[in-house]
Order: structure tokens, then sequence, then C-alpha cells
């Protein structure tokens, strides 16, 4: 008998906990990713809360494993397209993108990425630093093939008349321009969605000033620039002159617990705020960080003890209150925040040299176009519904479709890594039913 | 002996070696220490790239000894035991050099000073990775059963999927029900129903599963054994059975706190949280118009640093539930932060501000205070945001306390040898990403026995447990670890120390069997049940024990290496 199947959508740190799981226990897996490689949003974070393990070192032996395991079929640059079939006997088609780069014969060597002229904002890197046409989205990345963008490689806009050099240099003869987008077909038991988040645009709260006033950035850009294989490989460098800011400010709830945007609160940026304020002052020692906060929810495990920390050790303060504005002063492009610290009901500003907005976190874009495909119902927020979310918490309304991870709710990474656990579990005990 | 020829592969981690320790220089070095037939760095030696260099390197320099100089074994060990495994090298002639943690981290001040140390490192390296010895991976049948210890929802909802899957499951609760914690509560949040209905259904299937042996009222006596293969005995109503198993799931759950603070088990009208879902249960509620709660009591202060994740969301709870019975009500929690993380405990929080319930903050420097002499008239509280001392009317106090630790579980620790971490609740493997493995192989956790969790959080961590535990029991056989210890019995005296030492039960004194040493008393490891500690080849006083992998000769020759000795 064929080996039973479980199709896993989503590569960040679920959609790999759910399928090296489901493989171990001698299902076949396929594992869809959209973007070049696995790792989702775990791999872009620098440290993880509460015990400040590098973020990229605890998960890429997760992500090899996940690439070398004989069950798991990784399919990268991927999306599904269709879903046929009754519960149990899913027929999915799966749209495994031209990669114009043949992963068979591409060694990861990274010629063409150098010698490829054409340049856009690197998704990895926040937008902090730039990309080519030609890129392997991080140096960990797994598969460590290229992908060519087809939206700004001129070779393939020009219909071939121009470029080319990512071509000529490749040693290994993996370009590969004639490539086209494969349909692949698979029948499966059971699917896991993992799909993960986004983050919200913080430029609309435009009391903030991000996108205008430099010296905002985003929380996902922090973790970038303090992160060693980051951009700035580790130093922080403020956005107008490069200086080291010597005073930081993170504002909390950005778009979060907000009648005017999400109403739900995201559940993990008190504690990323809390992590990337400890590891400014770890880098710099002088460096003082101010937190504004409206609940400083810290509820897992040696939480409360890590807060301590950050106010006793590395010169954390926290204040409560969520700032009216951020101004910026023109000489110095230092940010000012104008708010009222509730605690002590006065009114007053302060001046840093950089602030990072906790902006929320929304469900992934590619929800939606699933849960169209599959006739799934999203909540008002677009999360996965969950019928029963007490008794059954992974199991959707479809029987055979289970969902973990942010998808389904906000939540910090040991919860993401449980629920893909329990979705795995879910997702045996359904395709093993008639066994 | 083959000669060795040793690969040495040195990591730059991006910048996280190579922004300290100039690799290209321990690169160098590394090429002329003794039988080292190539040396090489790598931007990330874990990437695909990295391994497949690994691999090709064993191939293109026919190595047979490969040393990777990079970071921490605890996380890479296997994933570099397996790229020497795939290129046909048995994975332990692998030696594992750290140059990130004990060099460019903690000398990150002096990379000069870091480069000299890590060249040592290697040298050491090179020089055990000489006297490696191949090993054999022992292999051991699962006994395609498991126990789990604890009839909650996390305990039953493991056990649900693993019969469910096919495998028996014995299931021991130490009360007379099933049910757990949930069985005492009134309602339960969000949905604000009586949880006995849902938790019937569930214990329905449980009582009813042909595949599940119940062990009710009973506790778990002994449990030897590892991995696969675990003797258990247990006192089931005053008769002791026994069993085998191949995995164990813990999931004994946590007690709530009874505080002795704000005159609770003195005033009458003063009640934990819990002690009033007991009365609203048996309809003994008295009237009530003024009601107060207070959050955190016995919880986020000194001695009990932690959040108990759950208390928030019982307190509003119960709140809305004091409104629903009497609108007329005023109803007050006083709180420090409100925990409602997510959606629906936020959305909740919100439409029970809006039906009228007051939240009041306060801080530890200003604490609520009691008033009344036989009963609670009052309570008195600075309101911040008011700058004003407030003096609410109250008739029922509320206390809302953390879920602590049960008083078994450091009884149960020993038993099982898994460790236990703060608060007294059970350690996992990984507090990131093996939430509910034990370091031990084979025993597993999930619910409230970890950390405070509610239901949903409790089930998904029993779902979770399943996950990780039915992979053995489908897998039908196990590696076990190869570096383990072995015993000289020619000169063993048979003094026992070894025996008092481990801590794993592994060693036993027997009879020798061994031609010419027929009758005498020798200890005698179990590699099955020996994790490779070390412990008793320290403690010899003959020098009788080697442990694998950390031979005398081979930690000889290590510190021969550094003292510039050959």
């Amino acid at each position: 008998m064929a080996k039973k199947s479980v199709l896993v959508i989503g590569g960040g740190i679920a959609g790999i906990q759910s399928s090296l799981d489901l493989a171990n226990m001698g299902f076949q897996v396929y594992l869809v990713e959209k973007t070049p490689s696995i790792g989702g949003r775990m791999s872009q974070l620098d440290k993880t809360f509460p015990t400040n393990d590098c973020s990229m070192c605890i998960l890429a032996p997760k992500m090899i494993e996940a690439s070398r395991h004989p069950n798991i079929r990784l399919l990268t640059y991927s999306e599904v397209e269709e879903v046929a079939g009754d519960s149990g006997k899913f027929k999915v088609k799966i749209r495994k993108k031209a990669r114009f780069v043949d992963e068979e014969k591409c060694t990861g060597c990274g010629t063409c990425m150098q010698k490829c002229p054409y340049k856009t904002d690197s998704e990895f890197e926040a937008g902090l630093a730039k990309r080519k046409a030609a890129y392997i989205p991080f140096p960990q990345a797994v598969p460590n093939v290229a992908t060519i963008d087809p939206d700004i490689c001129i070779y393939i806009k020009s219909e071939g008349k121009k470029c080319g050099a990512c071509m000529k240099f490749c040693d290994a003869g993996a370009i590969d321009f004639s490539q086209q987008d494969r349909i692949i077909e698979v029948e499966v038991g059971s699917i896991i969605l993992a799909t993960g988040f986004d983050l919200f645009d913080p430029s609309v709260l435009e009391e903030y000033g991000y996108g205008k006033i430099k010296n905002v950035i985003t929380a996902m850009q922090y973790e970038r620039m303090i992160s060693a294989s980051g951009p700035t490989g580790g130093q922080l460098q403020r956005p107008s002159d490069g200086k080291t800011p010597k005073k930081l400010a993170f504002i909390q709830c950005v778009g979060s617990r907000d009648t005017h945007y999400k109403l739900y609160c995201s559940s993990v940026c008190c504690m990323h705020a809390t992590k990337e304020a400890i590891l400014a002052n770890e880098h710099y020692p002088d460096l003082e960080a101010f937190i504004f906060y409206t609940d400083m929810r810290a509820v897992g495990k040696r939480f409360q003890e890590y807060i301590a920390r950050a106010e006793q050790q590395y010169k954390v303060t926290y204040i409560r209150s969520r700032p009216s504005k951020v101004t910026e002063d023109q000489d110095t492009g230092n940010p000012i925040l104008w708010y009222e610290e509730t605690t002590s009901r006065t009114r007053t500003s302060m001046e840093v040299d950089m602030v990072v907005l906790c902006q929320a976190m929304i469900p992934s874009g590619s929800i939606k176009d699933i849960s169209c495909m599959m006739h799934l119902s999203l909540n008002d927020y677009q999360f996965v519904h969950i019928p029963d979310r007490l008794f059954h918490p992974v199991d959707t309304e479809i029987p055979g479709l289970f969902a973990c991870g942010f998808c389904q709710a906000p939540q910090d990474i040991p919860d993401s890594v449980v629920q893909a656990s329990a979705a795995a579990a879910r997702a045996a005990e359904f395709v093993s039913k008639d066994e | 002996m083959i000669t060795p020829r040793i690969g040495v592969f040195v990591c730059n981690c991006g910048t996280n070696i190579g922004g300290t320790v100039d690799v290209p220089q321990v690169v160098e070095y590394a090429k002329n220490l003794p039988y080292v037939a190539h040396a090489e760095s790598n931007l990330y030696t874990c990437s695909e790239e990295g391994i497949s260099s690994i691999k090709h390197g064993i191939k293109e320099y026919d190595l047979n000894r490969v040393v990777v100089a990079s970071c921490t074994p605890r996380t890479h060990q296997p994933l570099f035991r397996n790229a020497c495994a795939d290129a046909g090298l048995n994975p332990y002639l692998f030696e594992f050099v750290n140059i990130r943690e004990h060099c460019s981290w903690i000398h990150r001040q002096n990379p000069g000073e870091a480069t000299e140390k890590a060249k040592e490192l290697v040298k050491m390296g090179v020089a055990k990775a000489r006297w490696l010895d191949a090993q054999e991976e022992f292999k051991s049948e699962v006994y395609p059963t498991a126990m789990i210890i604890g009839g909650g929802v996390a305990g039953m909802s493991a056990a649900l999927n693993l019969a469910n899957q096919g495998f028996e499951v014995h299931l021991v609760e130490k009360e007379p029900e099933l049910g757990g914690r949930l069985l005492k509560l009134n309602r339960i949040f969000p949905i604000n129903q009586d949880p006995s209905e849902l938790v019937g259904n569930i214990v329905k299937s449980v009582e009813g599963h042909s595949k599940i042996r119940l062990h009710m009222p009973a506790v778990v006596k002994s449990a030897s054994g590892y991995i696969g293969n675990f003797d258990i005995s247990v006192d089931e109503g005053g008769k002791e059975v026994s069993f085998k198993v191949g995995v164990i799931i813990v999931a004994t759950g946590a007690q709530v706190l009874k505080p002795e603070l704000y005159r609770y088990g003195e005033l009458a009208n003063v009640l934990t949280q819990l002690d009033l879902e007991q009365r609203l249960k048996d309809g003994e509620l008295e009237e009530f118009k003024n009601v107060v709660m207070i959050n955190c009591v016995g919880a986020r202060i000194p001695e009990r640093p932690y959040c108990s994740r759950v208390c928030c969301m019982t307190a509003i709870k119960n709140a809305a539930l004091m409104k629903e019975i009497n609108p007329q009500a005023k109803v007050y929690v006083l709180y420090r932060d409100l925990m409602t993380y997510g959606v629906e405990f936020e959305e909740y929080y919100r439409e029970v501000k809006e039906a009228g319930v007051r939240f009041i903050r306060y801080t530890p420097s200003n604490l609520p205070q009691v008033m009344g002499a036989e009963r609670v008239e009052s309570v008195r509280i600075y309101d911040e945001l008011m700058d004003m001392e407030l003096e609410l009317p109250c008739d029922l106090l509320v206390l809302a306390t953390p879920l602590i630790a049960n008083d078994d579980n450091e009884e149960l620790s020993k038993m099982l040898k898994v460790p236990i971490g703060d608060g007294g609740f059970f350690l996992e493997a990984h507090i990131k990403l093996r939430p509910v493995e034990f370091p031990m192989d084979g025993i597993y956790v999930s619910g409230s026995c970890r950390w405070p969790a509610d239901i949903r959080e409790s089930i998904a961590q029993g779902y979770a447990a399943a996950s990780e535990a039915v992979i053995p029991l489908r897998q039908g056989l196990v590696k076990v670890e190869a570096i383990t210890a072995t015993v000289d019995p020619k000169i063993c005296k048979g003094c026992g120390t070894c025996v008092l030492v481990c801590p794993f039960d592994a060693i036993e004194l027997k009879e020798s069997e061994i031609r010419g040493l027929e009758g005498k008393i020798v200890s005698e490891v179990n590699t099955a049940l020996c994790k490779g500690c070390g412990l008793c080849a320290a403690a010899c006083p003959n020098g009788a024990i080697q442990q694998r992998g950390f031979t005398d000769t081979q930690l000889i020759s290590m510190v021969n290496a550094l003292s510039g000795k050959r």
C-alpha cells in the first residue's frame, strides 16, 4: 500500500514542525512554501525571548532536517492553486513557479547574485537592504539555490534581448530562462494550514510618522538591524545619519488593541520589544531604552523574570502610555514622542534617537486565497475560524483540514510549535481512521 | 590502524564567529596539524552548502575523521554526524569544537586572543579525532503501548489521539473520576458554558474506548527502563498492577494557591476564584451587591515571580457572571496588567467592560487594603488614573490566585528521572522548540504540570505530546545513544562505587560469565539505560570504566596537545 500523505501549507516554524512530526511517523509529506526558502518569520529574527537563543541557530537544524528527510517533499516557491475532492481524499494542484534556475544544477555559489545588475528591496531584510533580481534570500536558505525574480530581471522583461549576465557567469549552467511554471498534482488524506503572519503597515497611523520621519522604524527592521547577519552587521545605525542611537523608544500596540485598526492583542509584541531593548543594551552598554506599553503581557514561562532583568540589568524603562504623536526635530532628525504618563498623569514629551514601532501582526495574505479555494470561513480579522476552539483547538470546520500557528490566532514560537505538533497528531489520527 | 586523515571545517557563522575570530588564520593553522588532510572555512557550515562541502570533502580527500569548529553540539551535532553518515563515514568519527560560545561570543572584546584560543581548541579537537573509534548505535524495540499520567483534559486528549491511531493506552488518574481541575469549575471562558457536559463528552469517549485501559484511582509507584521499554507498577486502589509501555506522557496538572493574604481564611466573605466557582456550582452563594476582585494575589511577587496566565480571564469571566446574576451589583476588578492576550480574550474583556464591570489598576507599591472587622466591608484602593484614594463598598471579596505546581511533582520527577524547573513545574527539553518533550527520550509533558495553561492550550499540548510520543510507537525501533560506559571486567574490583553514583540505575554488580573470570563479582552496564553522563568513569577508583567517545587516550591526547606534548 502506498504511504498515506499529508499536505502542509507554509514553511515557517509551524509548518516545519508539523512536517517533521508526520514524516517521522512515516507519512509522506508535501511541504509547500510560497517564497524561495523555508524558514518563515523566525528566520528573520535575531534572538528569541526569554532565553536570547539565536533564532537562526535553533531553526537551521530543523530546516535542514526537513530538507533531507526522505518522507518530505519540499515544494518551495510554490503555491496551492486548487483543492478538490472530499475530506480524506483531497486532490491538490500546486503551482511550482518557474525559478529560471535548475534546482538540481545550482550549487548556491552566489555568482549570479554578484553579477546581476538589477536590484530591488530585500524582503528578508525588511527593506533595509537591496537584493538582486537573481537572489538567494538569505545565507542559510533551504534549498540553497538561486531564484530569478521575473518582475525586475531585464533579460526576462526584454525577452532575451538585454543582459543575461547570470547565464554567462554560471559555471554550473544552472540558469534556465526557458523554465515554465509547472503544475504538480497530489492526492492527500489531510491538509495542515500554517501560513503564518504578515506585518501591519504602520504608515496608516500618520501620527507616528512612519515613512516620513526617517528615524522611526518597524520592529522587524530593528530585528534585521540588530542581527549579526543583517545589513549593518548587528550595528544599530539610525537611518538618517548612520549614528549609533543612545536613547531608543519602543511604541507598543501600533495597530493592535486599537478600535480604528485591529481590536485584538498581537500577543508577542510586549516580549519582543523587551528582548530588542535588552539586545540594544547588550550591544551598547550606555544605551537606554523606553518601552511605551498598555498592559505588559508577559504570560509565558520565565517572561516576568525577563522583564525584571530588563529593568534591573539592561537600562530598560517601562512607561505605561500610548504616545499620541511623534514629531521630528528638524536639525538633529531626532524623533520626539508626545505622551501622557498615565501613572502620574503628566503630559510630557521625550526626545530620543530612534523609535521602534511594534506593529500589529495580521494573518498572511495567502490565507484569503486558500479560504476562497476551499470555502473555509475566516473570522473578522481573517484568522482561520476554529469552530470549537476550546476542545478542538486545531480543527477547522472542514474534516481533515487543520490549522496551526499564527494563521489561526496570534501566538509565540513555543505555542506555534505546540499547535503544529497538535495538528500533526490530529492529521495522523484522521488519516489512520480506516487502518 | 588505518592512518588517520582528518578534515577540519571552520565555520564563520556569518559574522557570529568570523566577526571576531580570524577564521582564515585558524584554517591555515589547522592545515599544519598532525594527520590533517584538508581544512577549509564555510560561511555557515550548517547550511546546505556547508553540509555538502563536508560530504564532498570526505570523498575528495579520502577523509576518515571530521572535525567541525563552529557552535554547540546541543543543536548541531546530529546534523554534522548525519552528514558524515551520508558520505559513508561512521558518524562517531566526527568531533565537535565550539569556537562560537567558547571564543567569539565570550571574548568579543579580544579578537586576537579569541583567535588563539580557537586555534588551541581546534588543535585539541584534532588530537582527539585521531583516536576516535567507530561506534554502533544500539537499536531497541518499542513496546507499542503508552502510559499517560493524569486524566485531565490534556491527558485525555493525548489518550484518545493515541488510541484512535491504534495504540494501547494505560491512563493513570489519582482521583476516582476523570476530568481533572475542570470538574471544579462553574463556567469556562470565553464561552461562558458549564464545563460538565463538554468534559462529560470526552470522558465518555475515553471510558468507552477499547484501546484505553483506565487505572483509577491509582498512582504510579515505580517506573524503570528506557524508551520503548518501560516497566511500570501502579497502586490501583490498594492493589499493585504492573505493565509494560514504550512511551510515557506526564499530564498531572497543577493546583490553585490558597493565599495567606487579604485576610483569606479569616473573614467569611473572602473567597478565592475557585471557592466562588464551587459556591456557584453548589448554588450556595449568598446575595451580594458589591463585589471586588483582586488579581495577582500571591503571583508576580518576589517569592513567586511568575504570571499564572489564566487568572485574569478567570476573574473577568466571574465578574461578568456576577453582573449577570445581579445586574444591579457593582463589580470591580483590581488588576496589575490585564493578560487578555490574543483575539477572543481581548474581545471578551471589552464586552465585559461594556457590560459595566469596572477595572482599576494597582501597583505592588500601593496594594489594596481590606477594611472590616467580622466581614469585609470595603476595600481601599489608590486609583492612579484619577489620583484618588477610593473606598469601594464590598460584601464579597474574590481573590485570583495563581496555579502552583503539584506537591507530588518532585516524587514523580525522581521516579521518571525528568527535570523540574521554575516554581516546581516540569522542565521541558527546550523552552522554544521542544515544548512538550523531556530531555529523557520517550517521556513527554503537557498541560499545567509544565506551566499554567488554559483548556485549549492544555488540549493542544496533549495532542502535541501525543504527536511526539506516537513517533517511536509507529517506528517500532529506536536508536539509543552509542556514547555509553564500558567496564573492563579484568580491572574491575566489584567495589560498587559506580552503582552508587549512577543516576540512571544503569549499572549492576553481577557474577562474571566471561571465561577465566567466572564467578568474579564485577559491574555491568546496561547500555540501553546508560545516558553516557560519565559519572561512573570518573568515580571508578580502579580506572576500570571507560566512556565511549571520551576514553582516557582521547582525553589525554587533548591535554597533551594543549600543553605542547606530542
